[in-house]
């Protein structure tokens, strides 16, 4: 995985930051991903390119459960987030999505936005080619690694016919 | 070593002796409750992965209660689709308008919360039906649909934090009071993954109304679930709504606990959390001046009939202050009925007030009374996040139904404790 970074090193951002409730009465990612981070970032949207990551504080995701936060992200081309710490339900749905939700304590302060930044999932290892610098991140459990490699729950279930 | 309540429910539905924390198991699922937005995409995700069916239909209710009755064409679009799929699955507890409600509030009303069981719902205030002893957490679309196609989730053995609160609630100081105070003390992420068990004094005296606004806001603090250990209210509550079975447990002695915090209410003031988190919380006296465009009353955390009381008690014989828009939205039909009957919808209308039907509405920014740039509202619901009930500039002030009415009829937030209490 190779992609610029978009840092939003504040801790706490929620759900309701990452999509507002506002445009819950649509759930296909195209249509969310027009509004991703619309209430801190309006510009967000226009900046993001396939491929990119988010560089987040503590507690990304906190609020509520809306898969569709999850959604909006990948919809608008982010491909992993890189956080200090994930809310519970967040980090559940990331990785019931199959969407690497990647735990590196105090990276929000190491990485500026625009850094080209490539992730090594099996390695555990992300390398900043802007500054010529590698972090290592807390290995994804076994169990999320193999939801992440089945494509997702669904996908994983529907394979094996149970949970 | 013993077990807290938490580890006895998930080893009893995992199919084991007992459970540590950190483990992970899959547990068998008694309820999956499904409202408007979460549940389209589970539906979708079911049909697209091998066209997956609802494994066991009796343990599925819905509850659509977001953007009900329907605020525009594509959330009425989402329950037309929720209630096809319904028929199909032939899911029959359907609870649609005219029985409606907020699912939080309707799910133990209509007597499907039981002690010992475990409940989840794609909506994050699940939490809340800890309050009758049961495990009950929110998940997303996915998980949704996961439970409902197998009956079964996994999830990972959390730890508990215990929670002792003791003392004598002052007059005017409410369990809103109590939870925005240790949210206030432990911050947003202070229970990440964990369990939030309370015990103490103050939990035996509590009502199974206030129990639930205590859970209820336990994810406001990052947990996977509130939960209060059953007692003689409990029962008592669960027996006068439901005929069915229930097993109850209770935490040992010595079971482990990750932290225990002890909480002393005696000299607790009115809260009222700042914005934009829920963990802002200052006392009322300590908020400084300032003035409100609305007060809303209602949502999951504080639209049950005693929250309307105290309202009510508050506002009976006053006017709402000028330029103040106070909005009333009862938890449920029968919330609404039974307010109706003992007048207190007349109270808040000869105030001032509008009353509206049950929603979760404006509380998630949805409909119903939803802010301008540059507005302010007092709110009895649960989340004070940027743009969060509108306008990224308007500004969310948590507090509890008292604290709520005062300031309606003060045009600025306002201690209630000088005014007439339930």
């Amino acid at each position: 995985m190779n992609g610029s970074a978009h840092v939003y090193a504040r801790a706490h951002i929620n759900t309701d930051e990452i999509i507002p409730a506002r445009y819950l009465n649509m759930d296909q990612e195209k249509d969310l991903a027009c509004h991703a981070m619309e209430d801190i970032d309006t510009d967000f949207i226009k900046k993001v390119q396939k491929g990119d990551v988010i560089v987040a504080g503590e507690d990304f995701g906190c609020g509520s459960s809306r898969e569709h936060a999850v959604w909006a992200l990948r919809g608008s081309g982010i491909q992993a987030i890189i956080a200090e710490s994930f809310a519970r339900i967040f980090y559940r749905n990331c990785i019931n999505n199959g969407f690497p939700a990647i735990e590196c304590p105090g990276i929000g302060k190491k990485i500026n936005t625009g850094d080209r930044l490539t992730v090594d999932l099996s390695k555990g290892k992300i390398y900043n080619e802007t500054q010529n610098t590698e972090y290592n991140f807390l290995p994804i459990p076994d169990f999320a690694r193999e939801i992440i490699d089945a494509g997702g729950l669904l996908k994983a279930i529907a394979k094996k016919g149970k949970l | 070593m013993g077990s807290t309540i938490t580890e006895k429910i998930l080893a009893l539905h995992a199919g084991r002796d007992t459970v540590k924390p950190g483990e992970l198991i899959n547990a068998g699922i008694d309820v999956i409750m499904c409202h408007d937005v979460t549940t389209t995409p589970a539906i979708d995700m079911m049909k697209a992965n091998g066209d997956l069916h609802v494994a066991y239909p009796e343990r599925v209710v819905i509850m659509p209660d977001h953007f009900v009755p329907n605020k525009d064409i594509k959330s009425a679009e989402m329950v037309a689709k929720i209630r096809r799929w319904a028929k199909e699955e032939k899911i029959d507890k359907f609870y649609d308008i005219g029985r409606h409600g907020v699912c939080h509030a309707l799910l133990p009303e209509q007597g499907h919360v039981r002690p010992g069981t475990t409940i989840v719902c794609g909506d994050s205030h699940t939490c809340t039906h800890g309050a009758l002893g049961a495990f009950a957490t929110g998940i997303g679309s996915t998980d949704l649909a996961a439970a409902l196609a197998t009956g079964e989730l996994w999830f990972k053995v959390p730890e508990s934090i215990l929670f002792r609160i003791n003392g004598a609630l002052p007059k005017g100081v409410y369990a809103k009071d109590v939870i925005l105070y240790i949210i206030s003390q432990i911050g947003v992420d202070g229970a990440l993954y964990k369990a939030m068990e309370f015990t103490g004094d103050v939990i035996d005296f509590l009502s199974v109304e206030s129990r639930m606004t205590l859970c209820n806001m336990a994810i406001e603090a990052g947990a996977k679930t509130g939960i209060i250990n059953p007692d003689e209210t409990t029962l008592e509550y669960v027996r006068a709504h439901s005929n069915e079975h229930f097993d109850v447990f209770h935490s040992d002695p010595d079971a482990e606990y990750s932290q225990i915090i002890d909480i002393d209410v005696t000299n607790l003031e009115p809260m009222v959390a700042l914005p934009h988190l829920p963990s802002n919380g200052k006392p009322v006296s300590q908020a400084g001046n300032i003035p409100i465009d609305q007060a809303w009353l209602g949502s999951c955390t504080n639209g049950r009939i005693e929250d309307l009381r105290k309202a009510a008690a508050v506002m009976r014989g006053n006017k709402v202050a000028k330029g103040v828009r106070m909005i009333v939205v009862p938890a449920t039909t029968q919330i609404w009925k039974q307010a109706s009957r003992e007048g207190l919808l007349d109270i808040f209308m000869e105030a001032g007030a509008t009353v509206s039907a049950p929603t979760c509405g404006a509380c998630l920014g949805g409909h119903m009374g939803i802010l301008a740039a540059g507005e302010r509202c007092i709110s009895s619901t649960n989340r004070n996040f940027i743009g969060r009930m509108g306008s990224p500039e308007s500004e969310v002030y948590l507090a509890s139904p008292a604290t709520v009415a005062a300031s309606a009829l003060e045009g600025k937030i306002a201690n209630p404790t000088t005014y007439k209490q339930d």
